[in-house]
């Protein structure tokens, strides 16, 4: 009799389950298209960036370095050609974010800058506030004001695309190792397909491996297909090109194995197809919302703020942020790692425990 | 029937679920090469033997021998020689039936053409549908040719014919027939008396866990008719439907 091969049962299971997930609408949905969506809105709203409206004061000198050095930085919408009324209750209702009076100053060659926040939009306001200082400070006292202006900007040029892509990404491989994972155990438990799988050689270590590596691989593939379309159409910054990729994917790797832990988790616990995305819900809209997939952790309540600390999906973000925009390397991010390992650990052992094979 | 070598040995099969027990010392033999029928109602321990020759259950107590290997010891060796095709199972979902015997041939090890496969049970022209698409003896003939992959000794066909009508059930039949004679030994179950008259070398009576009666439908027919058994308004003297009822004595159950 000829040998038996775990090997090859596992890759031929690899391969099914690869070929099946390519064929599900609602894999290729979780994984590519929601994120992508977000990435595209994301993308084309900000521009790459805040945006500031700030209206020109009625009677102000238009034609000055300060104006066309506020129109040149991009982030900031000039507001001009209204009256002083509309443009008093633009300011009140925050539909502007600040108005702004220039004048030359008598007998100088330097101007006067008079700005007006609203409180209706305190953040906004507060960007601008830093850039009119970091830019015009010096800019009415020296002459020349190029080399300024460059430096500011480029330094602070975070863009949306940097934040939200990783995000999104994070969110793809929370989706596609959940619901993918929780839905197939689950049926193939069901529509006793596991049985007659029990009825041939095959280990069943090969069937989770087997399902694991096509899940994986999937999920690397929207990976790359989001990474690189953020950093060719949306300029999504990869600090150190493809080296970045890679740490990216790895990363991607780890977190995919933790959530799908928790997909192996609710298949166990699901009694029908239909308890599946009541129970993943629970298990991802808390990291969705919370893991600063949309937003900074640091902006939320500082009572929210540990449960955000205690979400898996927050230390993937956070990695994956660090690794594309600050350049990291995997081993600067050891301690995000080291929270997902742990989280790997505790997922699994309940797993085991609650997983059924029939 | 001559003497033959017995392929599949169980002895004193006991299965018991909590308070309940399936399976009460179930003991007989499936000889080599014959096309072997458990009968009996729903509900009986049929299902639960079988699954348990498979490997698929863990038993009470009990000897079970499948070509020389213990299920207790040698489950993995046993698992190489059978075909098994289950009640109502589904298979991988979003695949052709192509891709579908490729993962099998992938599970077992074996070498095969999965278009061979198919024209076996003369499928080749479903080779690219999916599973779900197929009518209920398609269903049933590719399941049958999932049994195969692995070219077993033994295949346990578990109500294969069950939901088909009589035009599938023939032609099932006639697959299940050419099987055996290709040389592979064939355990069935079902419902069906005239298909197990019509098929089944021999058959074995389950009832409540236990073998009620076991021989050549002929025998068990034969015997029936000696005993001073009429049918009512006779065609025949009697069919193995009347040995079941008669020896079950009990109403359809579901």
């Amino acid at each position: 009799m000829k040998k038996y091969s775990n090997t090859t049962a596992t890759l031929a299971l690899a391969k099914a389950s690869f070929r099946s997930i390519m064929r599900s609408p609602s894999a290729v949905v979780f994984t590519l298209a929601f994120p992508l969506i977000f990435i595209l809105v994301f993308g084309f709203l900000g521009g790459g960036g805040t945006r500031i409206d700030v209206g020109v004061n009625p009677g102000s000198d238009v034609d000055n370095p300060v104006i066309s050095v506020l129109a040149k930085t991009g982030m900031i919408r000039l507001v001009k050609d209204k009256s002083k009324e509309d443009f008093d209750k633009l300011l009140e209702k925050g539909n502007i974010d600040a108005m702004i009076d220039v004048h030359k100053k008598v007998n100088s060659a330097a101007y006067s800058v008079n700005v007006v926040y609203t409180s209706a939009s305190r953040d906004k306001g507060g960007i601008l506030k830093s850039v009119l200082n970091n830019v015009f400070y010096d800019k009415t006292l020296k002459p020349t004001v190029a080399e300024i202006k460059e430096s500011t900007i480029t330094g602070r040029q975070y863009k949306t695309i940097d934040f939200i892509l990783p995000g999104q990404l994070g969110f793809s491989l929370l989706s596609t190792g959940v619901f993918g994972t929780a839905f197939v155990f689950l049926s193939l438990r069901q529509t006793l397909v596991i049985k007659r799988f029990f009825a041939t050689p095959v280990k069943r270590s090969s069937i989770v491996i087997g399902e694991g590596i096509a899940r994986i691989g999937f999920a690397l593939i929207g990976a790359v297909f989001i990474i690189l379309l953020g950093h060719f159409f949306f300029g999504f910054t990869l600090v150190h090109g493809a080296v970045t990729v890679v740490n990216m994917l790895i990363l991607a790797t780890m977190g995919i194995i933790v959530f799908m832990g928790f997909g192996f988790i609710i298949s166990g616990i699901a009694k029908s197809e239909s308890m599946v995305p009541p129970i993943s819900n629970i298990v991802t809209l808390p990291q969705f919302l919370l893991s600063g997939t949309f937003f900074s952790i640091e902006a939320f309540p500082t009572w929210l703020q540990p449960i955000s600390r205690a979400l898996p999906l927050t230390y993937l973000n956070d990695a994956m942020r660090k690794v594309a925009f600050e350049g990291a390397g995997l081993w600067d991010v050891k301690f995000q790692i080291m929270i997902l390992f742990i989280w790997g650990i505790v997922i699994y052992a309940i797993a085991v425990k609650v997983f059924k094979w029939e | 029937m001559e003497t033959k070598k017995a392929i599949i040995t169980v002895t004193d099969l006991i299965k018991k679920y909590d308070d309940f027990v399936a399976v009460q010392g179930l003991s007989f033999e499936v000889y080599e090469n014959e096309i072997f029928g458990l009968l009996g109602p729903n509900g009986a321990g049929k299902t639960t033997t079988l699954e348990i020759i498979e490997t698929l259950r863990p038993k009470t107590s009990g000897k079970i021998v499948v070509d020389g290997f213990s299920v207790d010891k040698n489950p993995q060796e046993i698992k190489q020689i059978i075909g098994v095709q289950l009640q109502a199972a589904g298979y991988y979902p979003n695949l052709n039936l192509t891709e579908l015997i490729e993962l099998f041939a992938g599970l077992y090890g074996a070498n095969i053409k999965p278009m061979e496969m198919l024209e076996k049970v003369n499928l080749q022209d479903k080779a690219k549908a999916k599973y779900k698409a197929l009518s209920g003896g398609q269903k049933q003939r590719f399941s049958i040719a999932t049994t195969l992959i692995n070219q077993p000794k033994i295949i346990f066909l578990d109500e294969p014919t069950t939901g088909l009508d009589p035009q599938a059930r023939r032609n099932l039949w006639d697959l299940i027939t050419e099987i055996r004679d290709a040389g592979t030994t064939v355990v069935i179950t079902t419902h069906y008396m005239d298909e197990a008259e019509q098929l089944c070398d021999r058959v074995a009576f389950v009832e409540r866990g236990q073998i009620i009666a076991l021989d050549t439908p002929d025998n068990l027919i034969d015997q029936l008719v000696n005993s001073g058994f009429e049918r009512k308004k006779e065609v025949k003297k009697a069919n193995l439907e009347d040995v079941f009822i008669n020896l079950t004595g009990k109403e359809w159950r579901e």
